[in-house]
């Protein structure tokens, strides 16, 4: 008689149809209390401060959170998969600058090939670390925090004591960050499409629910035939894209590159990833969570500036927000292992 | 103990490695003293082939980059002209816990003079006044350590740039109206001398008011969103200031969209090259900066001069300085490099830097 | 019933496989006494041919790389993270990881900053470092231990949190007037030798966090709960106490750490300390502490520091480019952690390569993968 422990979230895996149900709706609870979180904020700042929801500023909080919202994407998808990627920061800021070079000697080039370079950096990268995670066997927080190093340290020495400044750019590249519709700026759409699509992907695509399982319990992913290795290649190759193409936003958007671009932002991705609800062991969470997640923190961070507050406090009030977030996901999670246990009991499971 | 006991093999190893080290280090010179004998007091034949090195706030960052290199006619081609080598280095991070281990490699490996933009007034006197006891010339240049060095070489009086700066502003909003000034880190010793003086400059415009100051930590991400805050929080504002080649690029960055172009004015410390793209949309009317490798270049000289023995340093004294001429040590041992130069559009395109 | 499986999955939950992401390879430790030596001899063993091998390299490149002063100088730079490594040894051998060190430094160099300016006597000022750097580890603790959460999250929270305490703290100020009493310490060596007080510090800390870890039963728990945190719960030992300990004991190290470092750059400014967290874990896991926990001695610290200090130091010394040390501090990193895995993969390889060869393409993935004995 089997008396394993059943963990608590397994989206993937063939749970009863009406457990599922619980899950997810457990999840929507989740999003939906960000969301609401999110909002409290706005209204009340908005309240103080009727200038924060200004359209000038709503533009750009929803810029400067597109690049991090981008981030969590690509985070969101290794931490599902019980892994983590602490070299987004340092891939951000080489594609930067390397794509800066290019959009500032090229100005012939068409914009996607510029993104499409970034893409290409950041792939190779991620695809490095995915190789050294999943054949390597070695944990993805040693091989991460090494390649932050590596490939910081790369990025310096290519950088020198150069930059990139914003009067060598074509002026279409600058604008990118600015063009809007109908006030909301284009990057806010795109980025919006993009991470729908990432969640649809990884919610109806097998191999998307296979990257929860591996999170959910490694063993039985194995042994249930998932290929381990690839999956997690792929999770981490994506990571690496997704943050390429972020540091050719992050160009555009600042205009000047130099070797500090990106520095320490793995951390606030982490940060924001596990805000919007994606556990930190993998096998629950959604892309859409971590987006807000990041939206939250940014508007967070602009709201400090707007009210006047010391941007001091920002620090201490995003450390504590994610301490919340995962006291309030504990108890969540405790109370669903509970009632799926009580109904697996019922059904005599 | 007798886990201890197991483990005797590993600890003998360990001990014996830490001991050799200890016996290799004892066994060579205590410390190491500067390649070069004392030099003689003040004669006429200053020496040569002594070792200087240029340790900026950090590496990788392109003001100094600018200010140091040999190509560019900075620190490192004054010290070759004047007969001496030079070496670049510092840390990666602009702090004095990253900038301290270069100083003291410099230390070890035989300097004979030192310059050192600080990254922090005071943290870093524990180290330099260790090199001045060993005979070894400590100049800064373009952030001062006020209390441990004999000479600071500064870009231009600290009093003219914020009241120039100042004034600069006021003669593109009309003297009046709400400002802002966007700086760097809120401890850097330059940004705050100048915004001291920019508050002073600021009393002969009664209709002037300073309503913030905000840190950009010459960080372009961090500069933008304080920017982007300053604006919003003060829609009324006419004016920003930001002293940081990195802070008016980023605040230059914001205000380049038609709602606030020509409506808020920007001004502050740039480079030309950098600027141009906003000089020639109108977003900025008017900047100002030294010539960086000016200001490196200077420096090169007086500590090589200072080190070689022909410039003793006291209030009055004066010394050649290659190509640019003569200069002359003012109050409190601080040489000035000159009057800033301002850009607009009609000379902006005359430089390359 | 209820309470006592979720107390389990609690606890599972915070088994080094949780923290790694992958299942580990054989545990050597689960031979006994010796078993758990040999391995650990093995890496040791490997770290003081790579410190005998840094010194030589660098007395090579610089004549002054063997000199007392320029130990000095290197054992002054590397005294705050190597007390910190102490303490983070300890964590992670216990299946755990602290990440909010570097704030905890940072919060106590504010307070002591702000204290200072406030005139404050200097001794209850280092009463209350301490008293905020045993809270600071016991909020860690409690919340990893009691509400069971994953250690990495918690300290990345903590990580935030207590640099915004500093921040809030001091806000833009700079304090530099400190006694020179204490920052003469901060920069001279301990009468009669060369070492500074720092280093002084973290080698009687080293002796005795070797005697506790390494002979008494409150260190052999620790091994035993990074090990199976689960089996060390059924066999009797308090793991919550224990790792709740843990953290308090790095929270005071940090603390301490933190007044070190302002003594020694005569500086409480809000940014003191930011990095050092990585720069931490990373001497850690050279010294051969595995990250799945079970694994690790305070020797291997020891070499770890002078390794890690050392080459910085050879490095600042010779022509290297500065701006690429990073890439020698990941490089030493990926090397740490493949030179033990590479003889495992080496294994996994040709078993796989006979596993193809040999069994027709019939069979079922079910069949367990060979483990290795």
């Amino acid at each position: 008689m089997t008396a394993t422990l059943a963990p608590p979230r397994e989206p993937g895996s063939p749970a009863s149809a009406s457990s599922r149900r619980l899950a997810e709706r457990v999840f929507r609870v989740r999003e939906f209390g960000i969301v609401a979180v999110l909002i409290v904020f706005v209204a009340i700042t908005a309240a103080i401060q009727p200038r924060f929801l200004s359209i000038t500023n709503i533009q750009f909080v929803l810029v400067d959170a597109t690049i991090f919202a981008l981030l969590a994407l690509g985070e969101t998808i290794v931490v599902i998969s019980r892994n983590v990627d602490l070299s987004v920061g340092s891939v951000l800021g080489i594609s930067a600058f390397l794509t800066a070079q290019l959009a500032s000697q090229a100005h012939g080039l068409p914009l996607p090939l510029v993104f499409l370079a970034g893409l290409g950096i950041g792939l190779g990268f991620g695809a490095i670390n995915g190789l050294l995670v999943s054949l390597g066997r070695v944990p993805s927080l040693v091989v991460t925090l090494a390649t932050l190093y590596i490939i910081r340290g790369l990025d310096v020495l290519i950088v020198g004591g150069s930059q990139v400044v914003p009067s060598s750019y074509y002026p279409s590249f600058l604008t990118i960050s600015k063009a809007t519709v109908g006030g909301i700026p284009d990057l806010a759409i795109v980025v919006a499409v993009v991470i729908a699509a990432g969640a649809y992907c990884l919610r109806s695509f097998r191999s998307g629910r296979e990257l929860y399982a591996i999170g959910s319990n490694p063993d039985a992913a194995r042994l249930a035939g998932i290929p381990m290795g690839r999956r997690i290649f792929t999770a981490f190759a994506l990571s690496g894209a997704i943050a390429g193409v972020a540091g050719v936003l992050w160009a555009s958007r600042y205009g000047t590159v130099d070797s500090t671009a990106g520095a320490s932002y793995e951390l606030q991705v982490i940060a924001a990833v596990v805000v919007g609800g994606v556990a930190i062991f993998g096998g629950s969470g959604s892309v859409v969570g971590a987006a807000i997640g990041a939206l939250l923190l940014q508007t967070i961070n602009s709201a400090l500036y707007v009210l006047g507050v010391s941007p001091d406090w920002d620090q201490a009030i995003a450390g504590f927000l994610l301490l919340v977030a995962i006291v309030l996901d504990r108890f969540i999670s405790l109370r669903l292992t509970v009632s799926l246990r009580r109904r697996s009991a019922r059904r005599g499971q | 103990m007798r886990a201890l006991l197991r483990r005797a093999p590993l600890a003998a190893s360990t001990l014996v490695v830490a001991s050799a080290l200890a016996v290799a280090a004892c066994s060579s010179s205590g410390s190491s003293t500067p390649s070069s004998s004392s030099s003689s007091s003040g004669s006429a034949t200053a020496k040569t082939g002594l070792k200087v090195f240029v340790i900026p706030k950090n590496l990788g960052n392109p003001y100094f980059t600018t200010a140091d290199s040999k190509g560019t006619g900075g620190a490192l081609a004054a010290i070759s002209a004047a007969g001496d080598t030079g070496t670049e280095t510092s840390g990666t991070a602009a702090t004095s816990a990253s900038q301290i281990p270069a100083i003291q490699a410099a230390i070890t490996k035989g300097a004979n003079a030192l310059i050192v933009s600080a990254t922090d007034p005071t943290a870093l006197c524990p180290t330099l006044n260790g090199a001045t006891k060993r005979k070894i010339t400590v100049v800064t240049y373009d952030s001062d350590a006020p209390t441990c060095r004999s000479l600071f070489i500064n870009q231009a009086s600290t009093s003219a740039i914020g009241t120039s700066e100042v004034d600069l502003l006021a003669k593109e909003i009309g003297d009046s109206g709400e400002i802002g000034i966007v700086s760097a880190a809120a401890s850097a010793t330059n940004q705050n001398a100048w915004i001291g003086y920019m508050k002073q400059e600021l009393t002969k415009y009664p209709k002037m008011k300073l309503v913030a100051t905000v840190y950009g930590n010459d960080d372009p991400a961090t500069a933008t969103q304080v920017t982007q805050g300053l604006l919003e929080q003060y829609p009324n504002i006419k004016g920003i200031i930001s002293p940081t080649t990195v802070g008016i690029l980023a605040a230059a960055g914001v205000l380049d969209t038609a709602k606030y172009r020509g409506k808020v004015q920007l001004t502050g410390l740039g480079t030309p090259d950098s600027m141009k793209k906003y000089v020639s949309d109108g977003t900025v009317k008017a900047f100002e900066l030294w010539n960086p490798a000016n200001l490196g270049y200077l420096a090169g000289y007086a500590a090589a001069d200072i080190a070689g023995g022909s410039l003793k340093v006291a209030q009055g004294a004066t010394f050649k300085a290659g190509k640019l001429g003569t200069f002359t040590i003012g109050a409190d041992n601080t040489v000035l490099l000159g009057p800033p130069t301002v850009f607009t559009a009609t000379n902006i395109n005359n430089f390359n830097f | 019933m209820d309470s006592d499986l979720n107390a389990m999955a609690g606890n599972a939950a915070m088994t080094p496989e949780h923290i790694a992401g992958e299942e580990p390879g054989p545990s050597p430790g689960a031979s006994g006494g010796w078993g758990r030596l040999r391995p650990a001899m093995r890496w040791e063993s490997g770290l003081v041919v790579v410190v005998i091998v840094i010194a030589i390299m660098g007395s090579a490149l610089s004549p002054e790389f063997l000199t007392a002063n320029n130990f000095f100088n290197l054992g002054l730079n590397t005294g705050e993270i190597a007390i910190m490594a102490l303490p983070m040894a300890l964590i992670i051998i216990s299946g755990e990881i602290d990440l909010s060190v570097e704030s905890t430094l940072g919060m106590s160099s504010a307070l002591l900053g702000v204290l200072w300016a406030d005139h404050w006597p200097m001794l209850a000022i280092f009463a209350v470092v301490a008293v905020v750097g045993v809270l600071a580890g016991a909020v860690n603790g409690l919340l990893v231990t009691r509400v069971g959460l994953p250690s990495l999250a918690v300290t990345i929270g903590t990580l935030a949190l207590y640099r915004g305490i500093a921040l809030i703290l001091l806000g833009p100020r700079t304090v530099a007037n400190f006694p020179a009493f204490y920052t003469n310490a901060g920069t001279t060596a301990i009468p009669h030798t060369d070492l500074p007080w720092s280093i002084g510090i973290f080698i009687v800390l080293a002796v005795i966090f070797a005697i506790v870890l390494h002979t008494t039963p409150f260190g052999r728990s620790i091994y035993a709960m990074g090990d199976n945190a689960e089996a060390a719960t059924f066999a009797g030992l308090r793991v919550k106490r224990v790792k709740t300990s843990l953290f308090v004991i790095s929270g005071l190290a940090s603390a301490l750490a933190g007044v070190l470092y302002t003594f020694r750059l005569n500086t409480a400014v809000q940014d003191n300390g930011t990095g050092l967290s990585l720069d931490v874990v990373a001497i850690v896991l050279l010294a051969g502490v595995s990250i799945f926990g079970g694994k690790g001695s305070i020797g291997g610290v020891f070499l770890a520091v002078l390794a890690f200090a050392g080459l910085q130091n050879a490095l600042l010394l010779t022509n290297f480019n500065q701006e690429a040390t990073g890439l020698v501090t990941g490089g030493l990193l990926l090397i740490s952690v493949f030179v033990p895995n590479a003889a495992m993969f080496v294994r996994y390889l040709r078993q796989a390569a006979r596993r193809a060869t040999r069994r027709p393409p019939s069979e079922p993935a079910l069949s367990l993968p060979r483990k290795d004995t």
